[in-house]
């Protein structure tokens, strides 16, 4: 048998804070800057390596960190534990309403080369087209993920 | 030369993955895959993948590791084979 | 681990070895996987999508323009996936609350 302490103290009070200052202070200080990384990971993803689903992954592990270090009932204003699926279904209805707004506007499923914005051209119709569906994946991965972190531990 | 970096970093993979299964202690399991899922991302990242590696490292080290330690906090740390 | 548990096992690394020495090598531009036309006389869509990726969408990252732009019903398909198994963890690991 091994006898060791709990990984972190969530046996006793597992939605609370924890009881080191280390691990608050620290997770205080480093969310910020997972959030300004995801948010550059996913603006930047038409010219670098990135996109939708990375910085939605990494906006979810700043928010996580927050929940473990700081507790759940403190962080409910940075994103509210309810909130967490509408805000997935919400990326979903993003991502096909796009699809759809083409289909009204004439073209295939999909197709962004149809928006009616007579000032820009197709390839830019398809880049702000590619940046609309990226916002509603961003949006799906990063709820889906807090919402199983949430049930997880908060049932 | 580089094809001995990546024979380095497939030894080092296959070594976290045999240190995974056979670690008593879950906590140190959890650690390890997260260290494998690191390692599979590099070897994604020396064949040219960025992208892959990029989401391999984000998913398999941070977000499956996450889970698996909150999986281990909810149950026993010690496993029983 | 028995004595012919190993010997299955040896025998099995030794073939994936052996098959593995046969790949051809990375970025060979005569290999299967990077022509331009196939064994018909075809071409091939990974160079029709290299070729045309910057000039269709006007974004420099091919790989985004084929995840959101020519393959963009995969990635709804892979999104609505992972929101299903959000879905899925809140019934199973859900407390009714009294």
């Amino acid at each position: 048998m091994i006898e060791h302490a709990r990984p972190f103290d969530l046996a006793a009070d597992r939605c609370g804070p924890s009881s080191s200052p280390i691990i608050r202070i620290a997770s205080r200080g480093l969310a910020p800057l997972i959030q300004i990384i995801g948010l550059y990971v996913f603006f930047h993803g038409h010219y670098s390596p990135g996109g939708g689903f990375q910085g939605g992954v990494l906006l979810a592990a700043s928010i996580i960190l927050l929940r473990m270090g700081l507790g759940f009932a403190n962080t409910q204003t940075v994103m509210p534990s309810g909130w967490t699926v509408p805000l997935g279904a919400v990326g979903g209805l993003i991502y096909i309403g796009t699809g759809f707004f083409a289909v009204l506007c004439g073209g295939n499923f999909l197709d962004y080369g149809v928006f009616p914005m007579p000032w820009l051209d197709p390839p830019h119709l398809h880049s702000y087209g590619i940046l609309f569906i990226e916002v509603g994946v961003t949006l799906t991965v990063m709820s889906t993920l807090v919402a199983i972190f949430d049930h997880l531990l908060d049932g | 030369m580089s094809w001995l970096i990546e024979v380095f970093l497939f030894v080092l993979m296959v070594v976290s993955a045999l240190v995974a299964l056979r670690s008593r202690d879950l906590l140190a399991a959890a650690v390890t895959l997260s260290l494998f899922s690191f390692m599979a991302a590099v070897i994604m990242a020396s064949l040219g993948a960025i992208d892959v590696a990029f989401t391999e490292a984000v998913v398999g080290a941070g977000a499956v590791g996450v889970f698996n330690i909150v999986a281990i906090t909810l149950t026993t740390r010690e496993s029983r084979d | 681990m028995k004595l012919h548990q190993a010997l299955v096992l040896l025998a099995f690394a030794a073939v994936l070895t052996m098959a593995a020495m046969q790949l051809p090598a990375r970025g060979d531009a005569a290999s299967p996987a990077n022509r331009v036309f196939n064994t018909r006389g075809e071409p091939v869509a990974g160079a029709h999508y290299i070729s045309h990726a910057e000039k269709d969408a006007a974004t420099p990252n091919m790989v985004t323009v084929i995840l959101a732009d020519y393959r963009s019903f995969d990635t709804l398909g892979e999104t609505l996936v992972v929101f299903a198994g959000g879905i899925a963890c809140l019934f199973i690991l859900r407390r009714l609350k009294p």
